[in-house]
């Protein structure tokens, strides 16, 4: 039988981590379907578990006058009722999985597990989140778009734990988010959107941002097709929609599977883009 | 091996096991805890529901560990309290109860949603039901017996 370790202090998981090849787990939602064998059998895994989740010091979110920091053990039910989560992060928790899973599951599963259809992980590109990857001996911030490298694929290193993920506050006065799955909740998405906007008084668009899941290796996020579109007035963004359509059409690459094909993805994906910016 | 504690319906437990073991096969073979059901084992159906600290989740999905120094309540605890009793009075009354299969993960999920808010409204119930699944009643009896329920037990949650 192999040996599991469940730690008592980060410091305590850090020493294990680097002394020894351990797959961590936090709430074991991914991990424990993936693992799975027979019913009254316990789940193979050919490495020992690291659990995490106990860790208090890893359980908690707080913020100062530019970022907002969530230690990697808080789960989703406690970001979904707390007031300084996000509105676009909340509105995406609260149709992920069911309530008695996001009790237990954390946005740093979501992270490493790097499914293309992942989704916090829209608001986590959409809001340029840093992730604080720590080892026993050093510590390094990377963004979470450098994090991710393909499915199922990141940086991360043998020896090291997400600690931490911040999030920059930055104002957002249209918030579009759209899930498309088979059902409500405990669906994985077909595809979903997350658009962001501020337009200020002025009506001139300061800050744009879209993010689709399932209709790539990864998340697509395109900077530089944003930055075209901000500073313009809403006026001058009208004559850009069609430009703006032809990038992401471009872009996204859509394939089938059990949950939707290619076809279906492209075109929902077009509309949904259409959607937000005829509304803007 | 690795010990683990936890309180189980308020008696308390330790167990020398792995503890990478699915917490739902150590309440039903180890510690005769037969109310939580196995529908689907990958935490779609919430038939396996119990509750961690007066919050349901899955017990199929919840490495034994998990429950380490926190408080368990299976629906075998849960029935022997006021709570449950005014339950299972509206489950009745509604005709809330066909093959029961799903109904302990039902009502664990119930008293959830009642624990966090007392008063809810027809879309939190539903939203607080999302993750249980029940093949025979089309669930409105189910969602019309927790609305009678929150008000004849006022003062309880
Ligand atoms: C029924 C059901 C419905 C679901 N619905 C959705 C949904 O709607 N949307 C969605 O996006 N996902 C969904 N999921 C998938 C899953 O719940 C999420 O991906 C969840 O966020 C994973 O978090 P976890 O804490 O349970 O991860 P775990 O399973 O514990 O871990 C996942 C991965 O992350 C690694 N890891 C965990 N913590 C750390 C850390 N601190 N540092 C480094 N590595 C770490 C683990 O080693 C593992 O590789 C669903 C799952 C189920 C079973
Ligand atoms: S058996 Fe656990 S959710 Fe279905
Ligand atoms: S009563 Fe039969 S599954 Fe719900």
């Amino acid at each position: 039988m192999v040996k599991h370790y469940l730690p008592s202090s980060f410091q305590e998981a850090l020493e294990i981590k680097h002394q020894e090849d351990v797959m961590l787990i936090a709430g074991g939602t991914d991990l424990m379907v993936q693992h799975r064998t027979w019913s009254e059998l316990p789940p193979q895994f050919d490495k020992p578990l690291l659990f995490l989740f106990n860790l208090a010091e890893l359980k908690y979110i707080k913020k100062d006058a530019n970022t907002l920091y969530i230690g990697s053990m808080t789960d989703l039910e406690t970001l979904l009722y707390h007031n300084d989560t996000p509105p676009c992060l909340k509105d995406i928790i609260a149709l992920m999985a069911s309530p008695a899973i996001r009790y237990v599951c954390t946005l740093a599963g979501n992270i490493v597990n790097a499914s293309p259809a992942a989704d916090s992980l829209l608001a986590l590109y959409a809001l340029d989140a840093k992730l604080v990857l720590t080892s026993l001996k050093e510590e390094r911030i990377v963004s979470i778009e450098s994090f991710i490298t393909g499915p199922r694929q990141t940086i991360i290193k043998s020896n090291e734990i997400i600690k931490e993920i911040q999030l920059p506050h930055q104002p957002f006065n249209r918030v579009h988010f759209k899930k498309i799955g088979g059902r409500k909740s405990d669906a994985i998405s077909k595809l979903a959107f997350l658009g962001l906007a501020n337009v200020n008084q002025d009506h001139q668009i300061d800050t744009f941002r879209i993010v689709l899941n399932a209709v790539a290796p990864t998340l697509i996020r395109l900077h530089e097709t944003e930055r075209t579109v901000e500073g313009l007035s809403l006026e001058a963004f009208k004559h850009q929609k069609d430009a703006l359509l032809e990038a992401y059409n471009t872009a996204i690459k859509p394939i089938d599977d059990q949950r939707s094909n290619r076809t279906y993805r492209r075109q929902a994906a077009l509309n949904l883009i259409r959607q937000f910016i005829e509304t803007l | 091996m690795t010990t683990v504690k936890f309180t189980l319906n308020g008696k308390k437990v330790t167990l020398e096991t792995d503890i990478s073991r699915r917490f739902l096969d150590v309440l039903r073979n180890d510690l005769n805890q037969t109310g939580p059901k196995e529908g689907c084992g990958e935490g779609e159906c919430g038939a396996c529901a119990v509750l961690l600290d007066g919050h349901s989740v899955n017990s199929c999905l919840l490495p034994l560990a998990y429950v380490h120094n926190k408080e368990v309540m299976t629906i075998e605890g849960y029935a022997e309290t006021e709570r449950y009793k005014v339950l299972e009075e509206a489950f009745i009354h509604e005709g809330s109860v066909q093959c029961g299969i799903c109904i302990p993960g039902m009502m664990i999920a119930a008293e959830s949603l009642l624990n966090q808010n007392p008063n809810p409204s027809e879309t939190s119930i539903r939203h607080s039901l999302s993750g249980n699944l029940c093949r025979c009643t089309g669930y409105n009896m189910i969602v019309k017996a927790i609305q009678r329920a929150a008000q004849r037990g006022k003062g309880l949650w």
